[in-house]
């Protein structure tokens, strides 16, 4: 990033990086620097063709829309570790309900899944004012026995083509079903987060919760939301899932919770709160994405691969740590 | 001032608070009028900040009247007071530090553009206005965090103004600020009285006071014992007031007859630190008190933290003993011989949940092992010791420190420190918050190591007491020591407050 010439403004990266703080942009830099990467290192393994760049995005489409989520409760400076298990417990019970019932209930069941477990994690923080970290840990174990109790451990298939088409298995025109999917939740995200007073109060909530029930916020009820609106964007990846899956099982999303709470950090949402970074997200989640392809490209096996992320993703929040 | 015709903005009449059977306030009168500064002074639980609180709807009264613009308002809470056009400017900041500036301004009033959705540009737009209006340079669109604490104040002022805020209140608006922001501040109060703001402006500066309030009223035990217009009266006529005559108590001077030529234990030249200090230099003798007086954020607890090994001086020279130290740490100071009792004892001081003998012990555990391990007769001896000795009035000292009155932690925290066998001691404000009787002890306890040679700083707002305790004094003023006073010399509290405020020569 070298400037050749000796004008008297400094060289434009510089000026760029000086506006720019870098630290709570390292996510971006991050990104470019690993895609550069695979992009030397990988291009003869087909990294860089358009077909393997839909498939980063397909794979990471259940991620990023729960990541969109959980920037909130972060942003609150609470946590949701139970999303993955949601995630599971959604696809289990939207296969049954579509294949008994029909498509229509199938989704609603499936989104109500969401919605209860959400809504029960959040009352559980809100009102009796358990730290959401203990209250989604346990919800963590109690969704996932859920999903395999009612489904004796079996995977549920799915076989109504319009439910498959719809969430994930089919494309909308030229557009990958899952892209389009992906677009919306960071669309909407960022709207809400940024141009509407419900953004503005999560933020305040997280950044100072006395500043903001003095300004008349009722923190509690901010709480509440954003634990129901992460156990319904769950629901929603969890039946993305059975979608591009063609099935519901118990096992779909287990450990999201991990690769979701990282993909925010890595984005520059702050765990302590009042920061939400919708755009940081949606890159943190292709981050993750972008490293499993490429590891797998790379040939490393399973071990190898966990192994990597982990220090990439120490590495990347080490950075981008604020002094 | 002179439009006598018009109600005053507030007019608080007979108001009376009572916190069940405590009355903190007796009926209590005070007019704020329209374009007017009005000082509010008196010594800390005179009810000051009580008084305050009922105006911004924190307590309702338990009666009188609370009236503004001459109508009768029934303030029960902090909307009802903002309703009423009273702003508060909080001393802890109520701003959300990862915000922007305008973001902050109009948080929970955001400004709405296209499709119901929020206008940070309008905002941005508005502030700028504002602060225009109140000639202050402040990018809207900064966040809150990146800025000065000098900054936060005035967006907290731009914030009650954003909101028609026609009363003010400032509660120590220039305890974290520095000389030149003072400076602004003052310049700003002007802007916002021509434009017919009140403010309530409470301080314990004598000099602010009279730089920059018309009017002041003087609050004790609950009752107004002052309330004139402030060019009427003399710096120690108001200290007078606040004062009032104290009733003779127990805290009287024993003179315990240091030799001249006790060794020096401890001796600063010229401490300056990254914050407000700038030239401390003081002297203690072995067997010798040294009061440390001076307003809140004067130095003294900076002076406190960079004796004990936690903050680092960036000049001058720290003697131990005659020779040179430079503490790395907390620890380093320990070792060297000397024991901080800090501020507040609640957040510094004391782990809280832990009980009463894992709090006394924590910085011996390396005196009560047997082999690797905790010996817990060991421990439980030395508890008992310690809780006889100091007279802790505890009745199990394994249950919690946290369930111990006030003066009882106090008496956990200097024991702890005590047992360490410290030559030097810093205490800090060692008796805030402490009952009478308790105080008495815990300066009987410091004359009683003072005596048997060792050397300790005694910082304290509470004069009575460090004149009690006190053989030397050292007023730091804005982080330099001004003035060193042999006790023989202070004659009476208001001529040391007097010279603590810079008002006497």
């Amino acid at each position: 990033m070298s400037s050749p010439t000796t004008t008297t403004r400094p060289p434009l990266a510089a000026r760029v990086a000086a506006r720019l703080d870098w630290r709570s942009n390292i996510i971006y830099i991050a990104f470019v620097v690993v895609f550069v990467l695979f992009a030397i290192f990988l291009g003869g393994d087909g990294f860089l063709s358009p077909n393997n760049m839909l498939n980063i995005v397909r794979q990471t489409a259940t991620i990023s829309i729960m990541a969109v989520a959980m920037t909130f409760v972060i942003a609150t400076a609470e946590i949701d570790l139970s999303v993955g298990s949601i995630a599971g417990l959604a696809s289990v019970v939207t296969a049954m309900t579509t294949t008994q019932f029909g498509l229509v209930p199938g989704i609603i069941a499936g989104l109500a899944a969401g919605a209860v477990i959400g809504a029960i994690n959040g009352g559980l923080v809100a009102l009796l004012k358990i730290p959401s970290f203990l209250v989604t840990l346990g919800m963590l174990g109690l969704a996932a026995g859920l999903a395999q109790w009612i489904t004796s451990s079996a995977p549920q298939p799915i076989t109504d083509r319009l439910y498959v088409m719809i969430f994930g298995g089919g494309d909308f025109g030229p557009v990958p079903g899952l892209l389009v999917w992906t677009v919306v939740a960071v669309a909407v995200g960022w709207v809400v987060m940024n141009r509407t007073g419900f953004g503005r109060k999560v933020l305040a909530t997280g950044g100072n919760p006395t500043a903001a029930a003095y300004t008349g916020i009722r923190t509690a009820r901010i709480k509440f939301s954003v634990l129901l609106i992460s156990g319904i964007a769950a629901a929603v990846a969890g039946m993305l899932y059975a979608g591009r899956l063609e099935s519901g099982r118990f096992q779909w999303g287990q450990g999201d919770e991990l690769t979701v709470i990282a993909a925010v950090i890595l984005g520059g949402t702050s765990l302590f709160g009042g920061r939400g970074a919708i755009i940081g997200t949606l890159f943190g989640s292709l981050f993750m994405g972008l490293i499993n392809n490429g590891l797998i490209l790379a040939g490393l096996d399973v071990a190898q691969q966990q192994v990597v992320r982990g220090a990439i993703i120490i590495a990347a929040v080490a950075l981008s740590r604020k002094k | 001032m002179s439009d006598s015709s018009a109600a005053p903005a507030v007019r608080m009449r007979q108001i009376v608070k009572s916190f069940g059977p405590v009355e903190v306030l007796k009926s209590v009168e005070m007019d704020i009028v329209a374009g007017e500064v009005h000082a509010l002074a008196g010594e800390n639980g005179a009810g000051k900040s009580t008084l305050m609180k009922v105006l911004q709807g924190v307590h309702p009264i338990t009666s009188g009247v609370i009236e503004v613009n001459g109508e009768p308002v029934d303030i029960r809470n902090t909307a009802d007071a903002e309703r009423a056009g009273i702003g508060m400017v909080f001393q802890e900041f109520s701003l959300v530090p990862s915000m922007t500036v305008a973001q902050n301004i109009f948080l929970g009033r955001e400004l709405r553009g296209a499709a119901g959705l929020v206008d940070d540009r309008a905002a941005e737009r508005a502030a700028r206005e504002l602060f225009d209006g109140l000639g202050v340079t402040i990018d809207p669109k900064a966040r809150v965090e990146d800025l000065g604490t000098a900054y936060w104040q005035l967006v907290e002022i731009a914030k009650a103004l954003a909101k028609n805020a026609n009363v003010l209140v400032m509660d120590e608006p220039t305890a974290s600020l520095a000389k030149h922001e003072v400076e602004n501040l003052f310049i700003l109060i002007e802007t916002l009285k021509a434009r017919g703001i009140a403010i309530v402006y409470i301080s314990h500066r004598m000099d602010e006071i009279r730089r920059v309030a018309d009017r002041i009223t003087v609050l004790r035990d609950g009752r107004v014992v002052l309330s004139a217009a402030v060019a009427e009266l003399s710096a120690a006529d108001i200290i007078e007031a606040i004062i009032g005559r104290r009733l003779a108590s127990d805290l009287v001077y024993r003179d315990r007859a240091i030799a001249a030529d006790a060794p020096v234990l401890l001796e600063a030249n010229g401490i300056a630190s990254d914050s407000v200090l700038d030239d401390v230099s003081m002297t203690v003798r072995a067997g010798e008190i040294v009061g440390l007086a001076g307003l809140m954020g004067s130095g003294r607890t900076e002076f406190a933290r960079v004796v004990a090994g936690m903050d680092r001086p960036t000049r001058g020279t720290l003697r131990i003993d005659g020779e040179a130290v430079r503490f790395g740490s907390p620890i380093e100071a320990q070792d060297a011989g000397v024991a901080l009792i800090p501020e507040d004892r609640r957040e510094q001081g004391l782990v809280l949940q832990h009980s009463v003998s894992d709090n006394l012990t924590l910085p011996v555990l390396g005196r009560v092992k047997s082999g690797a391990f905790l010996s817990m007769a060991k421990l439980r001896q030395l508890t008992e010791q310690l809780v006889t000795r100091f007279a802790v009035k505890v009745a199990d000292p394994y249950a919690p420190v946290s369930l111990l009155s006030g003066g009882n932690q106090q008496k956990v925290v200097v024991a702890k420190w005590m047992n360490i066998e410290p030559r030097i001691l810093v205490m800090d404000e060692p008796t805030a918050g402490v009952d009478i009787g308790t105080k008495t002890e815990i300066l009987d306890i410091v004359r009683e190591f003072a005596s048997q040679g060792n050397a300790v700083v005694f910082i304290s707002s509470e004069l009575p007491e460090l004149l009690a305790v006190a053989d030397r004094i050292v007023v730091i003023r804005e982080g330099r020591s001004a003035r060193e006073l042999a006790r023989t010399d202070v004659e009476s509290e208001e001529q040391l407050q007097l010279i603590i405020q810079g008002e006497a020569a």
